[in-house]
């Protein structure tokens, strides 16, 4: 058994060239093939790559997708974030523990199925949502959930069900997915007919400073959210020393709320192959790593067919299209489930096998990235944007959006609406706006920007959605009459107290504080102090983290205090002469009572 | 006009705190000339008979009778300064936090190596106050008006703070007296 264990693990390893640098993909193959990372099979892979073992085991216990205990042969997640549960995913959740007769977080005694739950999994447009396993299964209805799961306590898997599948290349046959794109309003961008290779043929005809020099002038700023303008990225990256350079794709939109990525991935991955293919080009860099998080698994095999067929055309490789000398490829590299790799550092250290923790800047990524080369890191829909740049001209984009954001952008619109999906609309766009396109004008509020955004108030729907004014990745989260935002914010803080990667105190301490505060208030428990207290603490959190998660982790308490304020005041009381409601002495007391077996003498009643 | 009048408390702490209270030394001559000590161990009053200015408090609480006593104080003093780590945060008792009372309480009075007790009682006297399920900041329980961190804060450090306060002045602690490490 364990040399048997010895030489599988061997095998994988050997396929990784005992790299340690693919820990990664080393930790998700075992985790497969084994249903778990065991201690000893921690060992194995540790003397394989020459590591110490305790190397392989934090990356394991990292990583919401592996684990050291063997998991169910069929590892149901389901999605638990606001936008699934205000669509049923508690009565989902029941059902599945009704059929297999155990809670979440369980696997049942004959190792079949385990349940889990997973924050947003990129389909808030079509809630609610699981994995099972590879598999997404979408739009789900207690009987729906009652019907998998007979069939998988039937056959170990849903097959039979013939679930039908989604539009477009969701229906290919290497995707075969009922997931849908909900692709609602396109404009001429990036879901307008593109023929491989377009950008790539005019990019080549110029020197790469002069490709910079457009992609400058297309006034291009980064659409993960932070803004920062593409062609200044590539500049410094082109300009920093060092013989090898990095092209990085961050497709781990893991932002409540966003999935416009999803809909890249499948209806246009060649426009965002062709942009790092660029980018490439651009800063002299000969490899490409897409950072795919490992929720969108299912569309890997579709991927790496789209880069072959790239490769067979003559678009990556050696000599691309002819050019002596230019040569680039690009490989696609698992996520195993955690939030932070979405913060580019974070997923530097991911790429290179390791936990995924942010880096400490500077160096920035451009100096000392990926293996401590230069390194650019893109968003999915820049690369894409950029592929387009090249191809129609950097005055064509330039003259779209509004001034300070240039172009269009994609917006993923879920919640409480009639229409949810993708949107690719101006940058400029006011709230209402898009409310009205969406079918939901009666919304009581709007989060822009997901978990970590804004919660903006009626009486500022009139805001433009931009770089300068409501900023965002592109979730757009809509929320009607009778929602309770308070809730929100505390699902949010769940999801950031969860997701943290602890290193440093402000957010793995701060999170859990203000989510406690934010529990006495909505209890009743809390005085207009404790209110005092979660801005004081909020902004502590905001201005001493070490990354952009925890100096964003504070924002839907914070926004929602500024915005909702009276949602808040109606819940609290003063406290009477300073004595704090949130304290309950009989609770306090009540193990010593029991243990000891006599009644406080200071109980009240 | 009479003076002013200040009471300390020490809840769950080791008296640490009011040593360095005493350890101003002379100055508490010049103190007593503004301020009278009521409720306090250094005076042996029991209960408070006045309201007070100041209240300090060392220690968090870690019984039922540490919540009575600061709940008392609050009653009955206009600003309350948690001094020291164990009210602010509920310092070295607060360890036992991660392990269940239970375990505490076995280890204390059943299975610890040096434990004599052959009944194998908990100890249940009505003398003894109740634990809490888990060691609390003063923070926790009432509104503190002001935090004096350290372990202990130094004897300079509640003079100045002591004199700002009641002399009504801005306090400006030089930055040897809030360093710690």
């Amino acid at each position: 058994m364990n040399e048997n264990l010895e030489a599988v693990i061997r095998e994988i390893c050997q396929k990784y060239a005992n790299d340690s640098a693919r820990m990664m993909d080393i930790v998700r193959d075992v985790q497969s093939s084994m249903g778990g990372v065991s201690k000893a099979a921690m060992k194995a892979i540790a003397d394989a790559v020459g590591v110490a073992q305790v190397e392989v085991e934090s990356v394991v216990t990292f990583y919401a997708f592996l684990s050291p205990e063997s998991k169910g042969k069929v590892v149901i997640r389901l999605c638990n974030d606001f936008i699934d549960r205000m669509f049923g995913a508690d009565r989902v959740a029941e059902t599945f523990e009704k059929e297999f007769g155990i809670k979440f977080g369980e696997t049942t005694a004959d190792g079949l199925v385990t349940l889990e739950y997973t924050p947003c999994i990129g389909m808030c447009d079509q809630p609610p949502a699981a994995l099972i396993n590879d598999k997404v299964v979408t739009w789900l209805s207690t009987d729906m959930a009652s019907r998998i799961a007979k069939a998988i306590k039937a056959d170990g898997n849903i097959d039979k069900l013939n679930l039908p599948n989604g539009d477009g290349n969701n229906s290919h046959e290497l995707v075969n997915s009922m997931v849908h794109n909900n692709l609602r309003e396109k404009s001429d961008l990036i879901f307008a007919d593109f023929e491989p290779g377009a950008g790539l043929k005019n990019a080549i005809a110029e020197t790469p400073v002069e490709v910079i020099k457009n992609v400058k002038a297309s006034r291009l700023r980064g659409r993960g959210g932070a803004g920062f303008p593409t062609g200044m990225k590539w500049e410094f990256t082109r300009g920093a020393e060092g013989d090898e350079k990095y092209v990085l794709c961050n497709a781990d939109e893991g932002e409540p709320g966003t999935f416009k990525d999803r809909v890249i991935l499948t209806e246009a991955p060649d426009l965002m192959f062709e942009g790092m293919t660029v980018a490439g080009y651009a800063i002299g860099a000969k490899t490409g790593v897409v950072y795919l998080r490992g929720e969108y698994q299912y569309l890997t095999a579709f991927l790496n067919d789209v880069l072959q067929k790239r490769r067979d055309a003559g678009l990556l490789g050696k000599n691309i299209l002819g050019k002596s000398g230019f040569d680039f490829d690009i490989r696609i590299q698992m996520g195993a489930g955690a939030y932070i790799c979405g913060e580019e550092t974070a997923l530097i250290s991911s790429c290179e096998g390791l936990r995924g923790d942010p880096k400490n800047r500077p160096p920035f990524p451009a100096q000392k990235g990926y293996l401590g080369k230069p390194t650019s890191v893109n968003n999915v829909e820049t690369f894409c944007a950029v592929a387009k740049i090249m191809e129609k001209g950097a005055p064509w984009f330039a003259q779209k959006g509004s001034q300070g954001s240039a172009g269009l952008k994609l917006f993923s619109v879920s919640g409480d609406c009639k229409k949810p999906g993708v949107y690719e609309l101006p940058f400029g766009t006011t709230v209402k706006e898009l409310l009205v396109k969406v079918g939901a004008e009666d919304a009581i509020a709007v989060q822009v920007g997901g978990a970590c955004g804004i919660t903006v108030a009626p009486s500022s729907f009139d805001e433009k959605i931009c770089y300068d004014h409501l900023a965002t990745g592109g979730s757009v989260m809509v929320f009607g009459p009778g929602r309770d935002l308070l809730e929100l914010a505390h699902s949010f803080m769940e999801f950031f107290e969860e997701e943290s990667c602890g290193y440093c105190t402000p957010c793995r301490v701060g999170n859990t504080l203000l989510k406690r505060r934010l529990e006495y208030v909505m209890a009743g428990k809390g005085s207009p102090e404790d209110l005092v207290y979660m801005e004081t603490l909020g902004n502590t959190i905001r201005n001493t983290s070490r990354c952009g998660l925890g100096q964003t982790s504070a924002n839907p308490v914070l926004t929602t205090l500024q915005n909702f304020r009276s949602l808040y005041e109606g819940k609290v009381k003063p406290s009477k002469d300073g004595q704090l409601a949130s304290f309950d002495l009989n609770q306090a007391v009540g193990l010593s009572e029991s243990i000891v077996g006599r009644k406080s003498i200071h109980h009240h009643d | 006009m009479t003076k002013p009048k200040v009471a300390t408390t020490s809840l769950a702490g080791c008296f640490g705190c009011h040593m360095s209270i005493l350890d101003i030394d002379d100055r508490i001559l010049k103190l007593v000339e503004l301020i009278d000590f009521h409720k306090s161990p250094v005076t042996d009053i029991k209960k408070f008979s006045d309201r007070c200015l100041v209240g300090l408090i060392e220690g968090g609480c870690c019984n039922e009778e540490n919540v009575h006593v600061l709940q008392d104080f609050r009653k009955n003093c206009d600003v309350l300064i948690s001094v020291g780590d164990c009210a602010i945060m509920g310092g070295i008792p607060a360890m036992r936090n991660g392990i269940s009372l239970k375990e505490c309480f076995q280890e204390a009075y059943q299975d610890g190596v040096t434990v004599y007790n052959p009944s194998g009682k908990i100890p249940s006297d009505r003398e003894l106050p109740l634990l809490l399920d888990k060691v609390y900041p003063c923070s926790a329980v009432v509104k503190m008006d002001y935090h004096m961190p350290g372990c202990p804060p130094s004897a300079d450090t509640i003079w100045e703070t002591l004199v700002a306060l009641l002399t009504n002045k801005p306090l400006d602690l030089p930055y040897e007296l809030i360093k710690y490490d």
